[in-house]
């Protein structure tokens, strides 16, 4: 039973208070939409920066990079290395001119003045419905961890609430809190919340890092501890059958480095946001490859918590047997089952009916990941200090949502609302709208929560959804912005056919010891990927490719746009902004080369 | 935007700092509490290192806050100038 004392919540407590008192204090500030939208375009680079990332760092990365660690060891952090890195840098020094130089006010705005209205329409649609989705399946997942972790168990028994109403106290905390500080501040208040989530998950991860490593005997005793396979990034990677995760290199290369990574950091407005709220282009520049810098680091802190909870010893129920004057004390510490048959601290998933661990095909217990790192928390925290990591638990669940929030507003009112129900209205006017889309957008957000109980396949499915849409948008914006020629009509066709490739291609193929389903061969088995995360890779690239090939032939078929609309948007008509007045090393690519290096490095030290 | 973002930033880890270390000198000693932690007073040693680092911040953050009511108001890129409060 997790003890938390008034300390804990002291900690928990101020946290709240000053993330309202943020979004309080910035309420004046808030005069056009502009203010409200575009953070009035006035951030500075360091800020938008840590944003950056922060806004990506919510539960998939903070419990599912731990999970992934425990899972498949260090390979996870080419997540980092080849896949978030590279693109960071991209965006940063090749798309970043076109977004902010376009004076575009969100990604799929951008796609109107370079594409046509359609191709606006299909992305901003797509896009405001997995945003509401995501802050969802966030928000379902942090109140089943508070759950599972037994968070709020010992204030509900103290206030003589039901513990049944756990869930539902979680999720409208979050919201509650989300939606103020979102309403009163828009997206400055999003951005100055990452950066405070930002370092409070370092504050609250790096202990446990630290006092983990210390435990289990430094990196030395790490190694000795796993099997050798897990404690390398490339070592392996060549062919499938010789590296966790089941991928070979080409697989990995192409999909997680170039289609995945690059279509996530390149094109997404929720990260996207956070650069074109900074106050000038050499800024905006800037803003991905400062990010880029905390992040080559990150897999320290969320990767190794995984590592270390699956190289602990595991608890067993063990008996002492001592003599107290005279008499015999059998002192006996039971472990319950799920605790006993996992591995480390990494429990085993229960069967609820029959009270067994549940096992995999190939008949080892199936473990529950993604309570590695919380484990971890719990497992090394005092209170005082537990209540410090639960917070940075709770706010990396909190930006993650807020990103989509300020993200999902943005869109509805300027890309769906202003543009195809109610033109031409005041400043004032889409400034309430966007107030209000906040409270829809958290309101739906709640109810894929609520849905989420209710069907149990209904996260795996979405996530599968949002990667049929996804797959293919990077090629799409890649010959948008380094080919003219690339057209409207080429755009829409080639993003339907992407999605298309990808759902025809799930369909048709199955991870090894998988069952025909929700993780593929829905239509027919004809080719068997070695593990999920293989078939995943794959359907990107198909995706990608399909994209790509289609844009290519329909732009040959249909007019272009006249080279007088396209200059700011594509990169051989766009002057290039004169830089003497910078320092070498102050440009955005004295940055860049710097941050590669360091990654390379990085990738040689841990191959 | 004329709110320094590294004061209530540093106020914030300031006050969590002082907290976590008065709660760590209040219980130094107490085997019990700090055995999951190994023995070390995680919540004394850590309290001390996000004081410092609540205070770097606040002092970065007041010292550019005085820097920037000295200097005019900075034109935005549109050319509209942002006026202070």
């Amino acid at each position: 039973m997790l003890n938390l004392t008034y300390v804990d919540w002291t900690i928990m407590l101020l946290y709240f208070v000053f993330v309202l008192g943020i979004g309080f204090a910035l309420k004046r500030h808030m005069k056009t939409s502009k203010d409200f939208f575009q953070a009035g375009r006035a951030l500075p680079a360091w800020i938008c920066g840590l944003a950056f990332i922060s806004a990506n760092l919510g539960a998939q990365e903070v419990i599912g990079m731990g999970a992934s660690g425990a899972k498949y060891g260090l390979e996870t952090a080419h997540f980092y290395g080849i896949g978030a890195i590279p693109a960071m840098i991209f965006v940063g020094v090749f798309m970043m001119p076109f977004y902010y130089g376009s004076k575009a006010r969100s990604v799929p705005e951008f796609l109107r003045m370079r594409f046509d209205e359609k191709t606006r329409a299909l992305n901003a649609c797509s896009f405001a419905v997995m945003t509401v989705f995501s802050s969802g399946i966030s928000m379902y997942a942090m109140a089943r961890l508070m759950q599972a972790i037994h968070v709020f168990d010992g204030l509900f028994h103290a206030l003589g609430w039901a513990p049944e109403g756990i869930f539902t106290f979680s999720i409208a905390l979050s919201a509650v809190i989300v939606l103020a500080y979102i309403f009163l501040g828009g997206l400055t208040s999003a951005i100055y919340n990452e950066v405070l989530q930002f370092f409070l998950i370092i504050a609250g991860f790096l202990p446990l890092v630290l006092l983990g490593l210390r435990n289990i005997g430094g990196y030395e005793g790490l190694k000795a501890s796993l099997p050798a396979a897990y404690m390398h990034m490339w070592k392996g990677a060549a062919h499938a059958n010789t590296n966790p995760m089941g991928i070979e290199i080409v697989g990995l290369g192409m999909g997680l480095g170039f289609v995945l990574s690059f279509g996530y950091w390149c094109t997404d407005f929720l990260v996207i946001q956070t650069a074109m709220a900074s106050k000038n282009m050499e800024s905006a520049r800037k803003v991905p490859l400062i990010a880029a810098v905390p992040k080559m680091f990150f897999p320290f802190l969320v990767i190794l918590p995984g590592l270390i909870a699956i190289g602990l010893p595991t608890p067993r129920t063990t008996t002492q047997i001592r003599t107290v004057n005279g008499a015999i004390v059998h002192e006996i510490q039971v472990v319950p089952p799920q605790v006993a048959e996992g591995r480390g601290l990494v429990p085993a998933k229960i069967n609820p009916v029959t009270g067994k661990a549940m096992l995999t095909a190939s008949g080892q217990p199936l473990l529950d990941y993604d309570l590695a790192t919380p484990n971890m928390l719990l497992h090394f925290f005092p209170t005082g200090i537990l209540g410090l990591g639960l917070t940075a638990l709770l706010a990396s669940f909190m930006s993650g949502m807020a990103g989509n929030v300020t993200a999902f507003n943005t869109v509805f009112t300027y890309d769906l609302y202003q543009s195809y129900i109610h033109k031409g209205g005041s400043d004032r006017h889409y400034m309430a709208v966007g107030r209000w889309a906040t409270v829809g957008g958290i309101l739906l957000s709640i109810a894929t929560a609520y849905a989420a109980i209710n069907f149990n396949n209904i996260m795996d499915t979405l996530q599968l959804v949002f990667s049929f849409v996804n797959a293919p948008l990077f090629a799409t914006f890649l010959l948008g912005m380094f080919w003219k020629r690339a057209t409207g009509h080429a755009a829409f066709s080639g993003l339907i056919a992407g999605t298309t490739a990808a759902i025809l291609h799930h369909g048709l193929t199955l991870p090894l010891d998988a069952h025909p389903g929700i993780h593929g061969g829905w239509i027919a088995v004809l080719h068997r990927y070695p593990s999920d995360m293989a078939q995943n890779f794959w359907t990107a690239i198909f995706a990608f490719s399909a994209n790509f090939i289609l844009t290519i032939v329909v732009s040959y078929c249909t007019a272009p746009k006249p080279e007088s609309e396209l200059v700011g948007l594509v990169h051989s008509l766009t002057p290039k902004p004169s830089r003497a007045h910078i320092v070498w090393w102050q440009r955005p690519e004295a940055l860049a080369v710097a941050v590669l290096l360091v990654a390379v490095v990085l990738n040689i030290v841990f191959y | 935007m004329n709110l320094d973002l590294r004061i209530p930033m540093g106020a914030m880890f300031t006050l969590v700092g002082v907290i976590l270390t008065v709660f760590g000198l209040a219980t130094n000693g107490n085997l019990r509490l700090y055995a999951p932690s190994l023995g070390i007073n995680a919540n004394l040693w850590w309290g001390l290192v996000l004081m410092a680092f609540g205070l770097t911040m606040l002092a970065l953050g007041r010292r550019g806050q005085k820097r920037l009511e000295k200097l005019p108001p900075e034109p935005v890129e549109n050319g509209n100038v942002r006026r202070g409060h």
